[in-house]
């Protein structure tokens, strides 16, 4: 009776192995067959999944062609890129802010992207050397709840929320992939020492959270006065909660401070894309009028789309009434004095 | 007999061989670690450590780490003495729901606490969610210990004249501290490599700021110094287990005579007994098995819905997370079974410290896993990165402790004698193994299988990390909207991830007992 059960257990702990084994066998094989299959385009992209799962939809709507999406914050994915060197699987990275674009042109891992394709978009949002495309902006604005500040004591300046008063008033999220091209910023316009000081500032008044979607929610449900956030993310909380339950509102920094950045979200195609002809397909139609007016319109996107004529998702300023500080994306050049400084002050 | 014994001490060099793969494959990413956090020189390394940072990480890790061990014993003791010492009314209904919370993971757990109100991110709401979800690893030792204890002490104590509060201080609690300061170091070892709850939690513990560092562009070495410290802080909870362990062997000589042990009545305190276990049930099980059931009846709306929640998009994880689970514990199991045997049936020195090389990994965080197989596929072997080998290879590291339990306790009980007695029959070495000693150990592979299955289903970080492109699992996609505040679309995720971990335990406990549950926290 016993010799029966344990055979019988044993015969069903050999079917489980060796079921186990075919299933894992099946999803390497599915790798292979990924990998070596024509009509496909690797994606490696920081941007918000349901904008990539938007515009990879339509795109395969139109072309046929499968889109594989790798996502992540923009400067993990630069690194994986780095780090991958020839092996890198990707087609073209797609990424909310320059700096990450900058650092792969650097390293001359990009290819130029097609001459027609660059044409259309103002040419100071592009890279100079044609190697990356600038295809939406977003603006970098103070969130704050009013019952916890009055709107007249709001600072003017990003460099005032390094001051005393500001204790315990500010929430930062400084391993967001946002939060460095601020600093990059800084660091062009007012100098290394100057970025110093602020970020010593910066680290003795503020509430740290993981990302923008913490900061937006922390500051609207009155955990913290204030919070560094791009507009993006108020807008987004704004329509998932309702008008009714927003207790925070955007300040935007005074004319041409720092703080009222404005970062490019762009695009690039790898020197060593396996699909560089799909890879050219995609990224031209990122910067079509047709994906460009998509992005404009849904309330899933809520940056704004650079192609000249296409408007802005209408809960946004426009974008020619925000006055930034006078920094393209080209002086913002890479992250990595940012990251730095960052590091040495103590907030990551 | 003497025949059989000497015959078992002749050393087969094939199995020697394959136990060596699972230790070997251990120390891979913790030599990975070590090799990458030193290669950068010391000043690099001092940099890198010696920052403002890391004190308040070490303070915050150390802060959550005392009060879930505190909270845990409490829960723990408290509710095992209820449940076996007491005359509560339902006590083995009880003893299921507090063994329970095991199989809801804590990421599951924190996204239904953060969901009910987002005041609970930071501090109060990790203590909270991570002494919810473990509290049963000092419940199970502890209700063990409390069951199999001898009566006859307390009865002479109170005979004279001790009190019966002072009996439970002065007798019982002595007698639990093996079992109380095990499961307590399980559970600070748990709350170290945790990573998926505190990042729902927002509350920044080194697993987090690990994958901070990841994220915003560090390099390998200073991602791997902060991977070092916590690997250290890690290694010092599994080395105090071992010590205490070794100790608690000594201590138990002369257990005496099994007798039922005594139970209390509860007279005038049992409704308040009641209410208490009750309330206990609520935090650890209704509140989060209640939000996923709300969150699955609310619709999203798309601007924070990363996942479009479809039914192709939901079959697809839960089949990849399923495949990946059923890869996972063939392998794990693959490798720790000529460990197990040789440790089993042939003890010494060498067994000893190839079997604890392998429980190592029980102090090796997924997210240090994971960094250091990245950095080594990429660097050594190009054709394994982004490949689901490699994502199974870390699964296998991770769980080969989970494993070897559950192989072993199989493997001492099957009888040696059975082997023996085909041995001088004229049966080879490996087929007694194959015809006696694995249909008998049969029961315990099922089980180190099932737990392997329910860890690597529920995995969070490795998956991350290394999941092959356009890989998406139950864990990865509930992790993708939970981080965003998509609750609703979180839930179907949520809600099928617990399910199969529910599902997977309640049947394995069914077949084979309890044993299931202890063996995940016995080391």
């Amino acid at each position: 009776m016993t010799m029966v059960r344990a055979d019988k257990s044993r015969f069903m702990l050999f079917r489980s192995i060796s079921m186990a084994c075919v299933c894992g066998l099946t999803i390497g094989a599915a790798d292979a067959a990924r990998a070596a299959q024509p009509g496909k385009l690797t994606l490696y992209t920081a941007q918000h999944e349901q904008v990539v799962d938007m515009l990879t939809a339509q795109f395969t709507k139109e072309t046929g062609i499968k889109v594989l999406v790798h996502q992540g914050e923009g400067p993990e994915i630069a690194s994986q890129i780095l780090a991958e060197g020839g092996h890198s699987p990707a087609d073209v990275f797609l990424t909310e802010n320059s700096p990450e674009l900058v650092l792969l042109s650097e390293h001359r891992l990009l290819a130029p992207v097609a001459g027609a394709t660059l044409a259309l978009m103002p040419a100071r949002d592009n890279a100079p050397d044609g190697t990356w495309i600038g295809l939406l902006a977003r603006e970098n604005v103070l969130t704050y709840n009013s019952a916890k500040i009055a709107p007249s004591a709001l600072p003017a300046s990003l460099l005032d929320l390094a001051q005393p008063a500001f204790a315990g008033q500010i929430a930062i999220a400084p391993s967001d992939a946002d939060f460095l091209p601020l600093v990059s910023a800084m660091i062009k316009l007012k100098g290394t020492q100057a970025t110093r000081s602020w970020l010593a500032g910066l680290k003795k008044n503020a509430v740290i959270y993981d990302d923008d979607e913490a900061v937006v929610a922390a500051v609207n449900r009155g955990s913290v006065a204030t919070g560094i956030i791009n507009s993006y993310y108020w807008m987004r909380l704004a329509t998932e909660l309702g008008a009714a339950n927003m207790h925070s509102a955007i300040h935007h920094f005074a004319p041409r401070d720092v703080g009222a950045l404005v970062n490019i979200s762009g695009s690039g195609i790898l020197k060593t894309a396996p699909h560089a002809a799909n890879a050219q397909r995609f990224v031209a139609f990122l910067a079509s009028r047709e994906a460009q007016t998509m992005l404009g319109k849904s309330d899933v996107d809520f940056e704004y789309p650079l192609r000249a004529g296409v408007s802005a998702n209408p809960q946004l300023t426009p974008l020619d009434q925000l006055s930034p500080p006078d920094i393209g994306p080209a002086d913002l050049g890479d992250d990595r004095a940012a990251a730095a400084l960052i590091r040495d002050a103590g907030l990551v | 007999m003497r025949l059989g014994s000497s015959r078992r001490r002749v050393l087969p060099w094939g199995l020697l061989g394959a136990s060596l793969i699972a230790p070997a494959l251990v120390l891979l990413p913790l030599g990975e670690t070590i090799w990458q956090a030193f290669h950068g020189g010391a000043a690099a390394l001092e940099a890198v450590l010696f920052r403002p940072l890391v004190a308040h990480l070490l303070a915050n890790t150390t802060g959550l780490i005392e009060t879930t061990m505190a909270a845990s014993a409490i829960l723990g003791v408290g509710s095992a003495w209820l449940i076996e010492r007491t005359d509560l009314p339902g006590r083995r209904g009880w003893a299921v729901l507090a063994a329970s919370p095991l199989a809801v993971p804590p990421f599951v757990t924190s996204y239904a606490w953060i969901s009910l109100s987002p005041r609970l991110e930071g501090f109060a709401g990790a203590a909270l969610v991570v002494s919810a979800a473990y509290y049963p690893l000092v419940y199970l030792p502890v209700a063990a210990a409390l069951r199999g204890m001898d009566p006859a002490l307390e009865e002479s104590a109170q005979t004279l004249g001790v009190s019966r509060f002072g009996c439970f201080w002065r007798v019982v609690v002595p007698q639990l501290r093996p079992a109380l300061t095990g499961g307590i170091l399980l559970v600070a070892l748990n709350t170290l490599t945790e990573f998926g709850a505190f990042s729902l939690l927002r509350f920044r513990t080194f697993t987090t700021e690990i994958y901070a560092a990841y994220r915003t562009g560090f390099t390998g070495a200073e991602t791997a110094a902060l991977a070092l410290v916590l690997m250290l802080l890690c290694l010092g909870c599994l080395g105090a287990d071992f010590i205490i362990r070794g100790r608690a062997r000594h201590a138990r000589f002369g257990g005496g005579v099994k007798r039922t042990p005594l139970r209390y009545e509860l007279g005038p305190w049992r409704p308040y007994a009641i209410m208490a276990l009750g309330l206990l049930n609520i935090i650890t099980l209704g509140v989060p098995l209640g939000m996923l059931l709300y969150w699955l009846t609310q619709h999203g709306a798309a601007a924070v819905t990363p996942a479009e929640v479809s039914p192709q998009r939901i079959i697809g994880a839960t089949l990849n997370s399923v495949g990946l689970g059923l890869a996972s514990a063939a392998v794990t199991l693959m490798l720790a079974l000529p460990l197990a045997l040789y440790a089993a049936r042939h003890r010494g020195w060498l067994a000893d410290s190839l079997e604890r090389t392998g429980f190592l990994a029980q102090g090796m965080p997924g997210i240090v896993v994971a960094l250091a197989l990245v950095s080594l596929a990429i660097g050594v072997a190009p054709a394994f990165y982004q490949s689901t080998a490699l994502l199974i290879l870390a699964y296998a590291i991770l769980f080969v402790p989970l494993a070897l339990v559950g192989i072993r306790s199989a493997l001492v009980q099957a009888d040696t004698r059975l082997e023996d007695a085909a041995r001088s029959l004229g049966t080879g070495f490996f087929a007694t193994i194959r015809r006696i000693t694995l249909p008998l150990a049969a029961p315990g592979l099922g089980a180190a299988a099932a737990l392997v299955f329910i860890a690597t289903v529920t995995e969070l970080t490795s998956t991350l990390l290394l999941a092959p492109l356009g890989t998406r699992t139950l864990a990865t996609e509930l992790w993708a909207d939970g981080s965003t505040l998509a609750f609703a679309a979180a839930a179907p995720f949520a809600a099928i991830m617990t399910f199969i971990s529910i599902i997977a335990t309640w049947l394995f406990v069914q077949r084979f007992g309890g044993a299931v549950l202890l063996a995940r926290q016995e080391p």
